[in-house]
């Protein structure tokens, strides 16, 4: 590559920092300048490795991570430049690593507020290892046809607009970034296009300078005019006008500082630049037009009459046959992004995922449409909200009661049941919370508090069929079915179980009706009488009331089969008694306790000498 | 901004602390100092500064600017008393002070004290950067206006990557007594200079007491970019406003939402009666506008000077055209010529134009009656994303509200609707 080269067709990069989007918009460009391969070879993010993915035209491509500068470059060696995200902190430290490697020839500084000190000395750094920085405080720059750092010329729209996509014959450089997107329009409109742009970045003391960078345009061939944009503040425009007095700088020059309002505005006002105030006479933009026009320099009497210098410089080349115009194409179309088309409105598309008992994309979010300010305000509690996300209804009071007291009358049930005993083992076996808890969960079934659906299901079954209780039972007999719900430990007629009595008197307080509730005790006063313990438990009884609770609320017969079929009966058990297990759990921990073993004496060992011999 | 100026009071203070720490003790500087401000209670301060009682004082402003014996604002070799009925009476007075670069007005609201220095020798010493190098310039005639005897300033100039606590001082400086200790000085300085992040250090004049040196009036700036690595180092560091730079209340407003968003809103007024009036998008093009108005030779007729950019949110752009249309449009021009409204910009790289101009038509539109009152003619240039539908929408708000208004794009000069405007008002 030529010394007064920075980016060419074949330039590989680095990407530092995690900017995606920036990315992706360099490969966009580099899809339409026609390229065979994309420019950024890799992004360098010391907190991750592994990959991003990026379009390219319409495929999808890998490119690495990496967590280090010695590593990319010890991977890519062929890539000389890094484009600088890392923040005000680090973009000294990063870009002095950069400067220190074999390879990385060229550094962009995107961050501003980067101390003066520290840039004089990236600056001197570079000029002493024969390197380039740009920057900080800068989008950067674009070699037409060839390369584009990071955001710079804004969107593909713009691009295409000023042809950024093949190179002309103009070098633009400036101060100001926000501008430069201006000036590559003004160049596109009045000559044959930009070759590079470059915008140095506003502070005082930039890495590389105005002149740093005309001079390389000097010595480039296909480069045949300069135009720059100065600025006040500092004296790098008069280096400029002494190169063109010293022949440094020979081919035309376009140029204009800004800032001549300063004049008329009051001592104190604040322009956008770190570097932009004229502390002096010869800083102002004033004196330093009038040096540059002095010189010989093309500087227009207004940034209005700034394109027709342009033009009229352009038009002279070309009557002068240096200039012959650059060829245009038709660039290839990039793909527009789906989220900027689904804006647009330009395609729809169907979704794979539903949900209608939430939305949490608004500002607010809402269960089934209540805003979660307003469950808490309005004082839904659990029931409520249970009502809200199971039934996707707004229940009244009484059945929000209903279900915490169900909740509640559920918690637990000692250590000693199946769930309650499994959460325990795991957690003296070390196992975390949810390791735990699942432990016990997972024992929840047919046999374990899984009864409640299955006890609406069955009473609902002779209800609905209207089975005398007596016949309901002989039916379940015949069927060689145990009826769920029925039957207690413990408890027996004569010493009924207080959580059933609390809730059948809640029932009978609150509901209107408790139809399967009666059928049910119609049903336990056959089974008492066989066996007094055989009476309404306590999983019947919820399963009972459940159904009694939401025929009250008018769910038709379909929809109460759908809820139990769907298990959400058993949802209740689910949920209140992971708050026992939970408890079990934290006492355990609490306690620490030590690995549990199986007392020996408490298993039967009755293993036979040897195996039945078969096959 | 980087650079920014800071109080005498405070480079001294971080001076007294850093000198002793760098030299190893060696050498020491003057830390008796206090700055007094409007709710210092002045009765109480020489209970925590005894030394005020016992020492004869020096009071001068500490508000940024300089030639302060020369604007009779130096008070010197006074016991504390006169100290006190001197601040009390300069307490939040208005003055104006002439300075090299003009005159300027504003409010005295805080003052240095020092203890009274004797001396004989007036130095002057000074740091200065420049890109490649860092600049020490030092002359045995201090005291006085340095341009004067600029032919006495002795300079060194230190690489941007010499070792600060390397540079060789000594040979440069002339053959004065004290020389071995002053250079010690220097160096010290300057190492404190490029670790503290200074841009600017000047002494004039400064003397020795002894062996010690004691800068007697100290200018100083500090980058204050640097503020994340020098926390420590600077200590609770204020960057004042420079002198006289009050605000109106629009003005303020406007600071105030600048300060509260990402986005950036800027507005100074320059002249209330003026009948061209600037709402541009974009720090560059912003300067490029006003340049233009002044370059064309409307420099008078320019009211303001302002920006919005950075992406402000739909609420912000209309405050913001709400505050320029408000004080546009509080007077018609006494002799009813009309008033030209440029709503500029160069090209957006990504900010959705049409997005933004949303909040200026909503302002446009509750500004009807006013606009058409004031005569007000309306000139709009901008380009970049969705910049058709924006231009759209601000040419059917012209018809809609009845107000002359030209839409332009891309293809128009960014400044063009600058000399159209400019060429209405000269008629």
């Amino acid at each position: 590559m030529k010394d007064y080269e920075l980016f060419t067709e074949d330039t590989k990069a680095f990407i530092y920092g995690g900017q995606t989007a920036a990315a992706q918009r360099m490969l966009d460009f580099d899809f339409m300048c026609r390229k065979d391969e994309p420019s950024v070879v890799a992004m360098i993010t010391p907190e991750r490795g592994g990959f991003e993915l990026f379009f390219w035209g319409t495929k999808e491509i890998r490119i690495p991570r990496i967590t280090s500068i010695t590593q990319a470059t010890s991977r890519y060696p062929t890539a000389d430049v890094m484009v600088n995200f890392a923040s005000q902190r680090s973009a000294y430290d990063v870009t002095m690593e950069a400067l220190n490697t074999d390879s990385i020839r060229t550094v962009i500084v995107i961050a501003e507020g980067v101390p003066e000190r520290q840039e004089r000395i990236l600056a001197a750094t570079a000029k002493e290892k024969g390197k380039w920085v740009i920057g900080p405080a800068t989008v950067g720059g674009v070699k037409a046809g060839a390369f584009k750092i990071g955001n710079a010329a804004g969107t593909m729209q713009n691009i295409r607009e000023a042809k950024l996509y093949r190179p002309g014959s103009v070098g633009f450089v400036s101060v100001s970034g926000g501008l430069s997107n201006e000036a590559y329009n003004v160049i596109a409109r009045n000559t044959d296009g930009l070759n590079e742009g470059v915008a140095i970045g506003g502070d005082a003391f930039p890495c590389s300078t105005l002149l740093d960078h005309l001079l390389r345009y000097e010595k480039n061939p296909d480069i045949k005019m300069m135009v720059c944009l100065g600025e006040l503040g500092g004296t790098a425009e008069y280096d400029i006008a002494n190169a063109v007095k010293d022949g440094r700088l020979t081919k035309p020059l376009v140029m204009w500082v800004t800032g001549t309002c300063a004049k008329v505005l009051p001592g104190q006002v604040q322009f956008g630049h770190a570097g932009a105030k004229a502390e002096i006479a010869i800083e102002t933009a004033d004196a330093k037009n009038d040096a540059l026009r002095k010189v010989g320099i093309t500087v227009p009497s207004s940034f209005d009459d700034y394109h027709e210098k342009i033009e009229q410089t352009y038009i002279k080349l070309c009557d002068q046959g240096v200039i012959t115009p650059a060829e245009d194409f038709m660039p290839p179309n990039i793909p527009m992004d789906y989220k900027q088309a689904i804006a647009e409105g330009l395609v729809r598309k169907r979704t794979g995922f539903i949900s209608t008992i939430c939305d949490e994309s608004g500002e607010v979010h809402n269960y089934c449409g209540v805003p979660i300010d307003e469950v808490i305000e309005k004082n839904y509690g659990i029931g409520g909200v249970i009502g809200l996300l199971w039934f996707k209804k707004d229940i009244p009071v009484y059945a929000r009661q209903f279900m915490e007291m169900v909740l509640q009358i559920i918690a637990d049930h000692g250590p000693a049941v199946s769930g309650a005993h499994n959460t325990i083992v795991a957690a003296r076996a070390g196992k975390d919370l949810i390791s735990s808890l699942v432990s016990g969960l997972l024992t929840i079934g047919p046999r374990f508090g899984g009864a409640v659906n299955g006890a609406a299901e069955h009473f609902l079954f002779g209800f609905r069929n209207k089975l005398m209780s007596r016949d309901f039972v002989g039916q379940m007999k015949a069927k060689n079915v145990r009826i769920q719900g029925i039957g207690h430990r413990l408890h027996t007629v004569e010493n009924p179980d207080k959580r059933v009595e609390l809730m059948k008197n809640f029932a009978r307080a609150h509901f209107e009706k408790t139809d399967l509730l009666d059928y049910a005790l119609s049903v336990e006063q056959v089974t008492s009488q066989k066996k007094n313990n055989l009476i309404l438990n306590v999983d019947g009884c919820i399963g009972v009331l459940c159904v009694d609770l939401l025929r009250e609320l008018k769910f038709t017969d379909t929809e109460i089969d759908e809820m139990i079929d769907a298990g959400l009966f058993n949802a209740l058990f689910i949920l209140g008694r992971s708050i026992g297990f939970m408890g079990h759990y934290f006492d355990q921990r609490r306690l620490q306790t030590g690995l549990y073993r199986h007392p020996l004496d408490d298993i039967l060992y009755d293993v036979p000498d040897r195996p039945e011999k078969v096959g | 901004m980087a650079q920014k100026g800071i109080r005498e009071y405070d480079a001294k203070r971080l001076l007294a602390k850093a000198i002793p720490e760098i030299s190893g003790n060696k050498l020491r500087f003057n830390d008796e100092l206090v700055l007094v401000s409007p709710e210092t209670d002045l009765a109480a301060l020489p209970n925590e500064h005894p030394w005020l009682k016992d020492q004869r004082l020096v009071v001068k402003p500490d508000q940024l600017f300089g030639k302060r014996g020369k604007n009779n604002l130096l008070l010197i070799n006074v016991d504390y008393d006169q100290a006190q009925a001197w601040i009390t009476k300069q307490m939040n007075r208005q003055i104006t002070i002439k300075q090299t670069t003009g005159e300027t007005s504003g409010t005295l609201t805080h003052f240095l004290v020092e203890p009274f220095v004797p001396h004989d020798k007036e130095y002057y010493l000074a740091f200065t950067s420049e890109r490649e190098a860092d600049v020490i310039h030092f002359s045995t005639k201090g005291g006085v206006d340095i341009e004067e005897v600029w032919d006495s300033v002795v300079t060194i100039r230190v690489p941007v990557l010499a070792d600060p606590a390397k540079v060789d001082i000594a040979s440069h400086l002339p053959d004065i007594a004290n020389q071995g200790a002053l250079s010690e000085f220097i160096k010290v300085l300057y190492q404190i200079y490029c670790d503290f992040h200074f841009t600017y250090l000047e002494f004039n004049p400064i003397t020795f007491l002894g062996e010690t040196i004691v800068p007697l009036d100290t200018v100083a700036k500090l980058d204050d970019t640097a503020a994340f690595q020098c926390a420590k180092k600077w200590g609770e560091v204020e960057f004042p406003k420079p002198f006289g730079g009050s605000n109106t209340k629009e003005e303020a407003y406007i600071a105030s939402l600048d300060e509260k968003t990402g986005a950036s809103l800027k507005l100074t007024m320059l002249n209330p009666n003026g009948r061209v009036w600037t709402l541009v998008a974009g720090g560059g093009a912003s300067v490029i506008y006003a340049d233009t108005v002044v370059d064309l030779g409307f420099g008078n007729e320019l009211a303001n000077y302002g920006e919005y950019s950075g992406n402000p949110t739909t609420e912000l752009t209309y405050e913001y055209t709400k505050t320029v249309l408000d004080l546009m449009t509080r007077t018609p021009d006494p002799h009813g010529r009309p008033k030209y409204l440029l709503i500029g910009g160069g090209i957006a790289n990504f900010t959705d134009v049409a997005k933004t101009f949303t909040g200026i038509i909503r302002a446009l539109e509750q500004y009807k009656s006013k606009l058409q009152e004031n005569r007000v003619q309306i000139y709009v240039r901008r380009g970049g994303p969705n910049y058709k539908e924006g231009l759209e929408n601000m040419r059917k708000l012209g018809e809609r509200i009845e107000i002359p208004l030209e839409v332009y794009g891309p293809e128009t000069h960014m400044t063009r609707i600058v000399s159209l405007a400019l060429e209405e008002v000269s008629r």
